[in-house]
């Protein structure tokens, strides 16, 4: 079943609807309860590869729902060092835990300060109320 | 929501069902409940409930209608008696289809059950084909239709049909019965692939039968139109606005087997002939990729690396775990084991034409 609303406040949104949780020198990164609702029942996770380079603001990967195909937006530059192998085996697991078990990449930063260029919990909830 | 947007008498069931709903040929239609894989799987292990009350329904009946819809589809309906349906095309001058669609014949008149987007084209169509003796109405806002689908079917309907009729019934073979106080219309038809039976009933007739079904002991899972998609393509079964079109005629769309081109003088009938005889530059065939990803529609089929043909529908097969779809390819590519690739999104991803159906059922048991 999906899940509930929620914008967790110990995570940092990008306007493209992915977030990012900072784990020491390394961040996790994943798509947030309303990209996972607008995409709907996610089926397939095209990943990037192990020890790539992703860059902010670019695509760093796609998921597919029953309905459409979605880039996923980098939030901030970096070395991919893991990718969620449990998404692409239970790609739904995105919409039903899409800040927990639905992780999609791990990244060792390059330039941590690019997350302060994201938006807090609030800021996002208000950019969403504008959509 | 448009105003102009159709709702199914059971559109308020599929909302306190949570269904995520969608518009579908200018319906309001069930995309999924709680999910297009599991209704799926569910259909493949069980059984499926699926509100297809969005499909069109023309009646046409009196003298003659029988020998008038013999010269206007492509199939022999000489072929089908009473009690029996059909799956036949209706088509253009020049073998261009405008639908297929399913004819039944019941003792007093005929029943075609034709695409919700096409009901009006086909009636147009049909109204200048017939002469005037033979009447045609279109019951669509009349009659609503329910495909209880899957292996386990006859469970869900035994406790609650008046007769046994239903049971007895082949497969296209097609009664009136009573289930749950609600008359219907029965018949062993589907599209999925699965054994089962779609019910025709009164509009206002479809909830109360939607509720028993549901409350039975064997109840089926509901299913939106999603599941009903990647049944439909694991099973090779063509769809029109996708497989086909006014720009594709029957017998590249691989259905010949639906056409009588050796007693019918149905529109269209001399093109298709000539196809049959000399073969037509592009064939439809189904394929399934040999690598992860999922194909769509629109994207080109490559063989060497060059462009050889079009996807028309692409998904990820639930049961296989595999992008699966069907396309237009170079008719010398058409052969079951012939290794294609499928661009999709830029990158190929290799695929091999593959016979119909993708996924062994049995939808006659």
């Amino acid at each position: 079943m999906a899940a509930e609303e929620s914008y967790p406040p110990d995570l940092r949104y990008h306007r493209e609807h992915d977030w990012v949780r900072l784990d020491g020198d390394e961040a996790v990164f994943g798509i947030t309860w309303f990209a996972q609702d607008a995409l709907g029942e996610v089926v397939f996770y095209d990943p990037p590869a192990v020890g790539a380079t992703v860059e902010k603001d670019k695509p760093y990967g796609e998921l597919e729902s029953v309905k459409a195909v979605s880039d996923i937006f980098t939030p901030a530059s970096g070395e991919v060092v893991a990718v969620n192998e449990a998404v692409q085996e239970r790609p739904e697991i995105v919409n039903e835990d899409p800040y927990g078990e639905g992780w999609l990449i791990r990244v060792r930063l390059t330039e941590p300060a690019q997350l302060d260029e994201l938006m807090d919990e609030a800021a996002y909830r208000q950019y969403l109320a504008g959509l | 929501m448009a105003a102009a947007t159709q709702t199914t008498s059971l559109h308020d069931r599929h909302v306190a069902l949570g269904a995520r709903m969608g518009a579908f040929a200018g319906w309001d239609m069930p995309l999924y409940y709680a999910g297009a894989r599991p209704e799926h799987l569910a259909v493949r292990g069980r059984a499926g409930l699926f509100d297809v009350s969005h499909m069109g329904q023309l009646e046409v009946s009196g003298p003659g209608a029988r020998e008038a819809l013999a010269a206007a589809l492509t199939n022999d309906i000489s072929r089908v008696g009473p009690g029996q349906g059909q799956y036949t095309l209706l088509c253009d001058d020049d073998g261009g289809v405008i639908d297929d669609l399913i004819a039944y014949a019941l003792p007093d008149r005929h029943l075609l059950v034709v695409n919700a987007a096409n009901t009006a084209a086909c009636h147009d169509r049909l109204a200048a084909l017939l002469p005037d003796a033979v009447e045609l109405a279109d019951r669509s806002h009349e009659i609503a239709m329910l495909a209880l689908q899957g292996p386990r079917w006859a469970d869900a309907l035994r406790p609650l049909a008046g007769t046994p009729a239903a049971f007895g019934l082949g497969y296209f073979e097609i009664a009136e019965d009573v289930v749950a106080g609600v008359p219907c219309l029965i018949s062993r038809t589907g599209y999925t692939g699965e054994p089962g039976v779609e019910l025709m009933c009164p509009w206002d007739g479809a909830p109360e039968l939607w509720d028993a079904l549901l409350a039975a002991d064997a109840a089926p899972e509901p299913a939106g139109l999603v599941s009903r998609d990647t049944l439909r393509l694991e099973m090779g079964y063509p769809l029109y606005g996708q497989e086909l079109s006014r720009d594709r005629t029957p017998i590249e769309a691989g259905l010949r087997w639906a056409c009588d081109l050796e007693g019918g003088r149905f529109p269209g009938a001399a093109r298709m002939r000539q196809q049959a005889e000399r073969g037509t530059p592009e064939r439809l065939v189904a394929f399934r990729l040999t690598e992860p990803g999922i194909p769509r529609a629109g994207q080109d089929v490559l063989h060497d690396g060059a462009p050889a043909g079009r996807v028309t529908s692409g998904t990820l097969s639930p049961t296989l775990g595999a992008g699966i779809g069907m396309a237009y390819v170079a008719a010398e590519l058409a052969a079951p084991g012939t290794e294609i690739a499928v661009d999709v999104r830029g990158k190929p991803k290799a695929a091999v034409v593959a016979r119909r159906p993708l996924v062994a059922t049995s939808p006659k048991e």
